[in-house]
């Protein structure tokens, strides 16, 4: 398989305090990788400067070969790299067939350079996918806690992304709905798009992952196949303490 | 309705006012009517960056004193007909509001408004201070009887209705458009509009200019309507508080609301200044707008359903 993603001593501070330093990984295409590590790890961050809504100071990002440097988020999306929130950001005075407009209209269409045929239908199928076919056309605050998780799935796959980072889509869901995500997610690399989790909830990422990074207070210490990578002995430290 | 349809019937909308206006046979009829057609255009005008986008811009002085300087200075230098001075009064409005949209655009919700008053305050000190355009004494424009057999007054209306009918055309087609999408997700979240392929900045210039542009045209007449220009008179803050009372009034959500909203307090506004005194028509559109805050915070389309 070849490398999809390429992060190469990535660096980010804000002001004098290092959130990230010197990261570097591969994602293969087609790769399931977990991202983990404790809260204030840099998660979120590395998230960030990946999409371009911060920029790193230092260190190199290049996707499908092309290095993303000085490209802003709404050109890195228009070349397939999408993103979740962590804390769903839906378009509160659209409906949910509108919020998925907007990537179609703004990431797709930039990138295929055609209109899309049919629109109003793709935004169906993508709710259908989901399961929120039948709420296509109300606002996002009639939703619930999971479904407003599903509409930002459904949004980001909206811009037919080539790598998806799922930002914690299952904080706070119950034990069946972690578990509903986790096939959508799992049906979504089938067909074929790379797919970096970053979640708390081992018992989801254990099932999920190919590969696991764990940061740690802005450093990688480690990289490796799940069942290894959790029983190193910096890993277990970093999350019972020694 | 499809564009064109929409557009016919504005301009029949348009006629329509024109002869009732001429039906009155009372001059009066187009001096109050100018004014609330200019505040129509200034409302929907503001409404494309502050409805759409969700930018409230408390500048709107500015942009039209702009526009009516700019016809200052080109009837010292030219002799341009007036839908001219129109034209060249947009553009300049519309590149400062690039410029402002450029330096303040990364100013999100009461900062951005902040600076936008601030940026007018700037505005009006420069003008103040420029003696070719009249400086503070102020600037005499003398205006022809007439044009074409028509009196000029009544081809001041014309125009500004020939804007208006412009002006609500625009504002429409961006709300069908792909663009109007992209600003409605601005408005929602503008980090995830970025984060979904919408390029912020270049919409929001977009609006900054479009909106800017739009409300300096409406000023460009202003010289020839009044004859005499002072910054204090360009430049009164009741220009800024209509603009945003009447789209809040009206409601922001779609293009209608401006319009009701400027019809409303405009018309409400001629009629208290005639019969009651001018100073008490501020007080009304204080009044109401505290009223419709409390009441109806949609404005009145959220009277409507959507």
């Amino acid at each position: 398989m070849t490398s999809l993603l390429q992060v190469q001593g990535l660096g980010k501070r804000f002001g004098g305090f290092v959130a990230l330093s010197d990261i570097s990984f591969d994602v293969a295409d087609g790769e399931r990788l977990g991202l983990i590590g404790p809260n204030g790890s840099g998660k979120s961050t590395l998230v960030n400067c990946l999409c371009g809504t911060l920029r790193n100071e230092s260190g190199e990002v290049r996707f499908a070969g092309h290095s993303l440097a000085g490209l802003n988020a709404h050109q890195r999306i228009r070349r397939g790299l999408a993103r979740s929130f962590q804390l769903p950001r839906p378009f509160g005075t659209m409906t949910l067939a509108e919020n998925l407009r907007v990537p179609i209209l703004y990431a797709v269409q930039p990138r295929t350079g055609a209109r899309v045929p049919d629109i109003d239908r793709r935004c169906t199928d993508l709710l259908g996918m989901v399961g929120l076919a039948d709420k296509a056309d109300r606002k996002p605050a009639d939703l619930t806690q999971i479904e407003m998780r599903k509409l930002e799935l459904a949004r980001a796959m909206a811009s037919e992304p080539r790598l998806l980072i799922a930002d914690e889509a299952m904080a706070g869901l119950s034990h069946q709905e972690v578990d509903e995500i986790l096939a959508l997610l799992l049906r979504l690399n089938a067909e074929g798009v790379t797919i970096i989790m970053i979640e708390h909830i081992m018992r989801a990422v254990l099932a999920f992952s190919q590969r696991l990074v764990v940061l740690v207070a802005g450093r990688k210490i480690a990289d490796g196949a799940p069942q290894d990578v959790v029983r190193e002995p910096a890993v277990v430290e970093a999350y019972l303490g020694s | 309705m499809r564009g064109p349809g929409f557009v016919a019937l504005l301009l029949l909308a348009a006629a329509l006012v024109f002869g009732a206006a001429r039906l009155v046979d009372n001059p009066y009829a187009f001096f109050a009517g100018y004014v609330v057609l200019q505040y129509v255009v200034l409302a929907t005008a503001w409404n494309i960056l502050g409805g759409y986008t969700g930018y409230v811009n408390f500048g709107t002085a500015a942009f039209f004193a702009l526009g009516a300087y700019t016809t200052v200075a080109l009837h010292k230098l030219t002799s341009l007909p007036l839908p001219a001075m129109m034209l060249a009064g947009g553009i300049v409005s519309g590149a400062v509001g690039i410029g402002t949209g450029y330096l303040t655009l990364r100013l999100r919700g009461t900062y951005f408004s902040i600076a936008t008053l601030a940026m007018a305050v700037v505005v009006q000190t420069l003008i103040t201070n420029w003696s070719f355009v009249g400086g503070s004494r102020g600037a005499y424009v003398v205006r022809p009887a007439e044009v074409m057999g028509l009196d000029y007054v009544q081809y001041l209306f014309l125009l500004m209705l020939a804007l208006a009918v412009i002006a609500i055309a625009t504002a429409r087609t961006i709300e069908r458009a792909r663009i109007g999408t992209g600003f409605a997700a601005i408005r929602d979240d503008e980090v995830a509009a970025e984060a979904n392929g919408v390029p912020t900045l270049r919409l929001k210039l977009i609006a900054t200019a479009l909106s800017g542009g739009l409300m300096g045209m409406a000023g460009a007449p202003l010289p020839y309507y009044v004859t005499y220009l002072d910054p204090a008179s360009g430049f009164s803050l009741s220009y800024a508080v209509n603009t945003i009372a009447m789209p809040l009034i009206g409601g922001t959500s779609s293009w209608v609301g401006p319009v009701i909203g400027a019809v409303l307090l405009g018309t409400l506004q001629q009629v208290a200044s005639v019969t009651i005194s001018s100073a008490l028509s501020l007080l009304i559109v204080g009044l109401l707008l505290v009223g419709f805050v409390i009441a109806a915070p949609r404005g009145i389309i959220g009277w409507f359903g959507k």
